[in-house]
C-alpha cells in the first residue's frame, strides 16, 4: 500500500534525478558547451520524444496503426504560433500549448469515434486521410493560416526549460497512464481485441481515449516546434512527417517508452552529424533502419523498458 | 522491487544523458578539427588575417525542391571557382562552407545557426526557397550575418517583415512574384494585344495564387477581362474537364501560374484539345521538364517571364554559357544563373567592402549601384531588393525563340 502514496522515496529519488538530469544540461548550455547549434538538436529530440512517445501510446500500446500523428502536431502548431503571435508573452505561449494540445484532442476525439472501429490497414488508411484533410484545411484557411506561404516571424519562447518539462512530463504521464488499469485494457486490445471485448473491456472507448491523449501530446510538440523553429506552413506536416514519427516508434520498439526516447535521440543525432554529407545521409539513415529491421525486426528495445532489463540482471544474480 | 524500479529510472536518465553527451561530444569534435583545419588562428568574426573567406551554402541538397538548390549551388560553385582562380579577394580565396538542409524549414534554421555561430561565416547564400530561406531569417537578424538568398521570390516576409519593418541583414537577388505577374499582363497587353484571357492557377502553392492575383489586377486596370479563372493543386494528372469548360469560351491568352510539372500536362492536354490561344506563365515553366511532359509539337505561342535568356547577346552571359556547359555538360537555366549572380554579387560585397566584418559587408551590399550580372544590371533598394528588368521567353517548337526585356517601372 506504501507505494499509493504520492510522497514516497521512490517518486522523490525520480524528482531529484530529473532535477539533476535538467541543471547539468542547463548548466552545460549556459557555459557554452552546448552551444546555440547543439541546442536545435537538443529541441528537435524533445520534440520528437513528444510526438514518438504519444504516438507509441496509440500504436505501441493500443495497437492501433496511425498514419495521422503528423496532422494532430500541425493543429498544435498552427493554434499555439496563432495565440503566440497574438499575445507574443510567456502567458501567451504557455496559453497556446494548451489551446494547441486542447484543439488536437478535440479532434482527436471527433475523427477517433468514427475511424477507431475500423481495424489495421483500414484504419492506417482512415488516419492518413484524416491528417490530409488537416492539412489542406490548414492550407486553404488563407485569411487566417496565410495558406501555403505559412505564418513566419513566430515569437520564440521555447527554450530548454519549456522543452524539458514538457518532455518529462510526457513521459511521465503516458507511463503512468500506461501502467493505470486504462494502460492494461489498453494493451490488452492490443494483445486480442475480440478477448479483450469478451472480457468487458469497452474497445471503442479505449481506443478513443488513447488516440485522445496521443493527440493532446502531439498538440504540445507542436506548438513547441513553431515556437521554436519561427516558422510553419502546412507542407511541413505531410505525410512523410507522420512516417518520421512512426520509424522513430518502430526503431524504438512498438510499446516500449524507453525505446522511443533512445531511438529520437539516436535518430537525431544522427541526422546532425550527417548534416554535411548531404550525398550519403539518406543512405545511411536508410541502412539503419533496413539493418534493425532485419535483425531486430521488434525495434531496438521490442516491448520491453530499460527497467525489465535491469530485472533479469537481477535475476541472473540471484540464480548464481 | 520499488529500489529495482527507482534503480532502473536513473539508468533510463543517465542512459539518456549518455547518449545525448555522446552525440554532442562526437560532432563538437569533428566540427572543432573542420574549423581548425579551415582557419587556422582566425578570429572569431570572419575578420581573420588568414588567406581566406568562408561563405556558408546552406541550400536545398536532398528533398522536394532539391533541383533548385542544387541548380543555385552548381551557379555559386562556379562563380567561387572563377575568382579563386583569379587571385580571389585581395589575395584571399573563397572557402565554401556547404550544408544540405534537407529542403526542411527547421532543418534550414539548425543549419544556418552552425553556419553563423560554429563556422563563423562572412555571409550565409541560400536557401533556394522562399520557405526556407524565411525560417532562417530570425537566425541571420539575431547573429547580425548577411543572408542572401537568389530565388526566395515570395512577395511578403523576406526582406520586409509583417510589421513593414526592412529586415537589416537579409537581402535577396530576384525580383518578386506580383512583379512577374505584372510584367505578364503587360505583354499580354502590350505584345500579344490580348483583352480577354482565362487563369488556370496553381491553388495549392502561394507562388501560383500571388501570381494569379498580380496578374489579373494589372490586367483589368488596363481594360483587359479575365473571363475564367481555375484552379488545380500540385501532382494533378488530368485536366481535361478544366480544359473543355474553357473550350467554349471566348479568350485570347491563358496565363497558367504554376509550375512546370502541371504546365507542361496542362498544355500538352490543351493543344490536343484545339486550344490553340497562347499560353502565358512565369518562371516556374523554366525547366526541361516542360518540353519533356508537353512535346515540342505543343509548346509553341508558349511565353513565361524569367530571370535571364539564354539568347541575350551580351558576352557576359554568352561567356557564362560556354563556361557553364564546359563545367557541367548541360545548359544553365535561371537557377544557374542566379546562383552563378549571387556568387559574384557576394564576392564584389565584400571586396567593396574591403573587410570580412559582417557588418561591412552588409552595408557593402545594401549600397550595391549598378552591378552587373547574367540575369540583368540592378541597383538594390531601399528595401533590400533589386531593382532589375525582366525577361519575356517565346517558345517555338519547344526552343527558345525570343526574349523580350520588360524594365521595372
Amino acid at each position: 500500500m506504501n507505494s499509493m502514496k504520492v510522497i514516497n522515496k521512490k517518486n522523490i529519488l525520480i524528482l531529484i534525478v530529473i532535477i539533476v538530469f535538467y541543471a547539468v544540461a542547463q548548466a552545460l548550455i549556459n557555459n557554452g558547451t552546448i552551444n546555440n547549434f547543439y541546442e536545435i538538436t537538443l529541441a528537435t529530440i524533445c520534440i520528437n520524444i513528444i510526438l514518438a512517445v504519444s504516438l507509441n501510446l496509440v500504436t505501441g500500446f493500443t495497437g492501433q496503426f496511425s498514419l495521422g500523428h503528423a496532422g494532430f502536431m500541425s493543429i498544435g502548431a498552427y493554434v499555439g504560433a496563432l495565440i503566440n503571435m497574438e499575445m507574443n508573452s510567456t502567458s501567451g505561449f504557455l496559453a497556446g500549448i494548451l489551446a494547441g494540445a486542447a484543439a488536437a484532442a478535440i479532434v482527436g476525439i471527433l475523427i477517433g469515434i468514427p475511424t477507431l472501429r475500423l481495424k489495421g490497414d483500414y484504419l492506417a488508411i482512415a488516419t492518413l486521410g484524416m491528417a490530409e484533410i488537416i492539412r489542406v484545411v490548414f492550407l486553404n484557411m488563407d485569411d487566417i493560416t496565410n495558406g501555403a506561404a505559412g505564418l513566419n516571424g513566430i515569437p520564440r519562447f521555447t527554450n530548454w526549460m519549456w522543452l524539458f518539462i514538457f518532455t518529462a512530463l510526457t513521459i511521465i504521464l503516458i507511463n503512468n497512464f500506461v501502467h493505470s488499469s486504462y494502460g492494461r485494457a489498453c494493451i490488452s486490445i492490443r494483445e486480442d481485441e475480440i478477448a479483450a471485448e469478451s472480457m468487458g473491456v469497452n474497445t471503442t472507448m479505449y481506443k478513443v481515449m488513447a488516440f485522445a491523449i496521443g493527440a493532446f501530446f502531439a498538440g504540445i510538440a507542436g506548438a513547441l516546434y513553431s515556437s521554436y523553429f519561427y516558422f510553419i506552413k502546412p507542407s511541413i506536416f505531410g505525410f512523410m512527417k507522420s512516417i518520421d514519427i512512426l520509424v522513430i516508434v518502430v526503431f524504438g520498439g512498438m510499446g516500449s517508452i524507453t525505446g522511443s526516447v533512445i531511438a529520437a535521440v539516436v535518430l537525431a543525432v544522427l541526422t546532425t552529424f550527417l548534416q554535411s554529407y548531404s550525398e550519403l545521409r539518406m543512405i545511411i539513415y536508410a541502412l539503419l533502419l533496413i539493418v534493425i529491421m532485419i535483425f531486430r525486426p521488434q525495434g531496438l528495445m521490442g516491448t520491453k523498458e530499460i527497467t525489465d532489463l535491469f530485472k533479469i540482471v537481477k535475476k541472473n544474480e540471484k540464480n548464481q | 522491487m520499488k529500489k529495482k524500479t527507482f534503480l532502473s529510472l536513473i539508468a533510463v536518465l543517465t542512459m539518456t544523458g549518455l547518449f545525448v553527451s555522446c552525440g554532442t561530444n562526437k560532432s563538437n569534435n569533428e566540427v572543432a578539427n573542420e574549423v581548425v583545419n579551415k582557419v587556422e588562428g582566425s578570429g572569431n568574426s570572419g575578420t581573420d588575417n588568414s588567406g581566406e573567406i568562408k561563405i556558408g551554402i546552406n541550400f536545398e541538397l536532398t528533398g522536394e525542391v532539391a533541383s533548385y538548390g542544387q541548380s543555385n549551388v552548381d551557379g555559386i560553385m562556379m562563380a567561387f571557382d572563377e575568382i579563386n582562380a583569379e587571385g580571389g579577394i585581395d589575395g584571399k580565396k573563397i572557402t565554401a562552407v556547404q550544408i544540405d538542409n534537407k529542403s526542411d524549414p527547421a532543418e534550414a534554421t539548425s543549419v544556418a545557426t552552425r553556419l553563423m555561430t560554429q563556422e563563423k561565416v562572412v555571409a550565409e547564400l541560400g536557401p533556394a526557397t522562399s520557405g526556407n530561406f524565411m525560417a532562417t531569417i530570425p537566425v541571420a537578424m539575431q547573429n547580425k550575418v548577411p543572408a542572401i538568398s537568389a530565388s526566395a521570390t515570395a512577395d511578403k516576409g523576406v526582406t520586409v517583415d509583417d510589421k513593414g519593418n526592412v529586415n537589416e541583414y537579409v537581402f535577396r537577388l530576384c525580383f518578386n512574384d506580383s512583379f512577374q505577374g505584372v510584367t505578364m499582363a503587360n505583354f499580354a497587353l502590350n505584345n500579344l494585344e490580348a483583352k480577354k484571357a482565362v487563369i488556370i492557377k496553381d491553388n495549392s502553392s502561394d507562388y501560383g495564387k500571388g501570381l494569379a492575383e498580380n496578374f489579373k489586377d494589372t490586367f483589368e486596370k488596363s481594360g483587359g477581362q479575365v473571363v475564367s479563372e481555375e484552379g488545380y493543386v500540385s501532382k494533378d494528372k488530368d485536366f481535361n474537364a478544366v480544359l473543355t469548360k474553357i473550350k467554349g469560351k471566348d479568350f485570347d491568352v491563358i496565363f497558367i501560374p504554376g509550375y512546370y510539372q502541371e504546365a507542361g500536362l496542362i498544355i500538352k492536354q490543351a493543344r490536343d484539345l484545339g486550344i490553340d490561344a497562347p499560353v502565358l506563365g512565369a518562371d516556374g515553366f523554366d525547366s526541361p521538364v516542360l518540353l519533356e511532359l508537353a512535346g515540342a509539337n505543343a509548346l509553341n505561342d508558349v511565353y513565361y517571364s524569367n530571370h535571364y535568356s539564354s539568347l541575350d547577346q551580351d558576352p557576359l552571359v554568352q561567356e557564362f554559357i560556354a563556361g557553364f556547359k564546359e563545367r557541367y555538360g548541360a545548359d544553365p537555366n535561371a537557377f544557374n544563373a542566379l546562383g552563378y549572380d549571387l556568387g559574384k554579387y557576394i564576392a564584389d560585397a565584400i571586396e567593396r567592402a574591403g573587410s570580412q566584418e559582417p557588418e561591412a559587408v552588409k552595408d557593402a551590399l545594401k549600397s550595391t549601384k549598378g552591378f552587373r550580372g547574367i540575369t540583368g544590371t540592378f541597383d538594390m533598394d531601399e528595401n533590400h531588393n533589386p531593382v532589375k528588368s525582366a525577361v519575356v521567353i517565346g517558345l517555338k517548337n519547344g526552343v527558345q525563340a525570343t526574349s523580350v526585356k520588360v524594365d521595372p517601372k
